[in-house]
């Protein structure tokens, strides 16, 4: 199996920070695996993803690519070849759905029959039938279908690594449960790399064949999440280990 | 008063034509290099800024310096009077487009840069597109603006409605100090509204 994303020693701190958003990080990802990112929030998990496809640069180290340092390439075809998926969305609300999704096949100056089929068929892969929404605007959906559209968009170019900062964060649980089950399935069938950012244990225990835990910049974990169960690395693994078993408990006294 | 438009009409009549000629062209004049300034802008904060600062200096020169000023390099008449009127304007359009194209959802301009979109991109299909009430609303304050002060420019021989105002001061003649500021008035309206009318247009094509 081929290594999609490595990080060699990667440190990045913001302007005025006194601290680093993302602190010596060394990491190497498998082509196909489901990575998910969990840590409170402001450990850097955001910072982490976004150096992947170079909205932020690192300060030292590098990131690397399918075996090619991406500092290297053209910024504009780094992102091209990985799909981007956030919590607010981002639709353009003054696309339809259709033209959402095509945005980039059209860049790329995809014959229209092309992009037509291929829209039709990411709105069925993600669940929704093309005929109802093809043609509607963003703001003539619930928040769940937008996230739906967000991912079928960031899926047009087939790419072969799929970032997701918390897509699933403002979502109802019942919605959400619904979506992560979805989310698997695609990953099963299109052997993608994925990494996908949460502060929910759940969650990341869920979704992640392997779980980065992060705290203040620094990777505490980074195992299958029996393995961490099972054997914690460190207190603070330990106690966000603790928290979920606390809150099973709670629910368990009352069945 | 009446009497005055119905003796002279042909006199006003090719007053207003004029100023609108002077307005017109300062407009697409003005617009051309607006848009060039933006787009330069939207690649660095720091020309954005000094530019900004440049013309908000030359906004706050009294329009009657700023053609004494220009008197001596391009001389008396029209050509000099849309120059300065150019200038005025830079800064009630560059301030109002990048204000606008800075307003749009930073999740929207996150989603498409991490889609791989070049800034000329982002710029003309989301920026400009969302903006475009701002946009325009920027339009319609630098047109009003440019109608006020043209009347002014007449003071070097530009002609349009504030010569017919100008000689109505001069002499103490009020029908035409009153149809010169009634005219220009109306004129600034007028276009206003066509503005107006031209984004509720644009606006239900949208939809
Ligand atoms: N553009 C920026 N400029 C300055 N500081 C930033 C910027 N982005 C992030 N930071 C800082 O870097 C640190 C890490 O931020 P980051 O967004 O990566 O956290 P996160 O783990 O994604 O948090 P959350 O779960 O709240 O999204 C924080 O201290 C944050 O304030
Ligand atoms: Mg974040």
């Amino acid at each position: 199996m081929s290594t999609a994303i490595e990080f060699r020693n990667v440190t990045k701190t913001f302007h005025g920070a006194n601290y680093s958003a993302v602190d010596h990080v060394s990491l190497t990802i498998d082509e196909g695996e489901f990575i998910t990112i969990l840590g409170s929030s402001g450990c850097g998990k955001t910072t982490l993803l976004k150096m992947i496809n170079r909205l932020y640069e690192p300060d030292s180290g590098s990131v690397i690519l399918f075996g090619e340092d991406i500092s290297t390439v053209d910024v504009v075809k780094v992102r091209r070849r990985i799909g981007y998926v956030i919590q607010q969305i981002g639709l353009f609300p003054h696309y339809t759905v259709s033209e959402n999704i095509a945005t980039v096949p059209k860049l790329l100056k995809w014959d229209k029959a092309k992009i037509a089929a291929r829209v039709d068929e990411l709105l069925t892969l993600v669940g929704l039938d093309p005929k109802e929404f093809r043609n509607r605007y963003p703001s003539q959906l619930s928040g769940g279908q937008q996230q739906r559209i967000g991912l079928a968009r960031a899926l047009a170019v087939d790419p072969k690594i799929m970032l997701m900062d918390e897509p699933f964060g403002a979502i109802d649980s019942i919605t959400r449960e619904k979506l992560q089950d979805e989310l698997l399935n695609l990953h099963r069938n299109m052997g993608k790399t994925f990494l996908f950012v949460t502060h929910d244990i759940e969650e990341a225990f869920k979704l992640g064949d392997r779980v980065i835990i992060m705290n203040e910049g620094k990777i505490l974990q980074f195992d299958t999440p029996e393995a961490i169960i099972r054997e914690p690395a460190d207190p603070f693994v330990q106690s966000l280990v603790d928290s979920a078993k606390a809150k099973e408990a709670f629910w368990r006294a009352y069945l | 008063m009446i009497e005055y438009l119905t003796r002279y009409y042909d006199k006003l009549l090719t007053a207003t034509l004029e100023h609108l000629e002077i307005v017109m062209i300062t407009l697409m004049i003005s617009l051309a290099i607006a848009a060039v300034l933006t787009i330069v802008s939207s690649y660095s904060k720091v020309v954005s800024r000094v530019l900004l600062n440049l013309f908000s200096m030359i906004y706050s020169i009294p329009s009657l310096a700023l053609l004494a000023l220009l008197i001596p390099v391009t001389g008396l008449g029209k050509k000099t009077a849309i120059i300065a009127l150019v200038i005025y304007n830079q800064y009630l359009l560059l301030r109002n487009f990048l204000a606008g194209l800075e307003g749009v959802d930073p999740s929207i301009i996150e989603a498409a840069k991490g889609m791989g979109l070049t800034r000329m991109q982002m710029l003309f299909r989301v920026q400009v597109p969302l903006a475009k009430s701002a946009l325009i609303a920027g339009m319609r304050i630098a047109l009003v603006s440019t109608v006020g002060i043209a009347t002014i420019a007449s003071a070097i021989n530009a002609g349009g409605l504030g010569g017919i105002l100008f000689d109505g001061l001069r002499t103490m003649n009020i029908p035409k100090i009153v149809w010169g500021s009634i005219l220009s008035a109306l004129l600034a309206i007028l276009i206003d509204r066509l503005l107006v009318f031209v984004e509720k247009r644009s606006e239900k094509a949208d939809k």
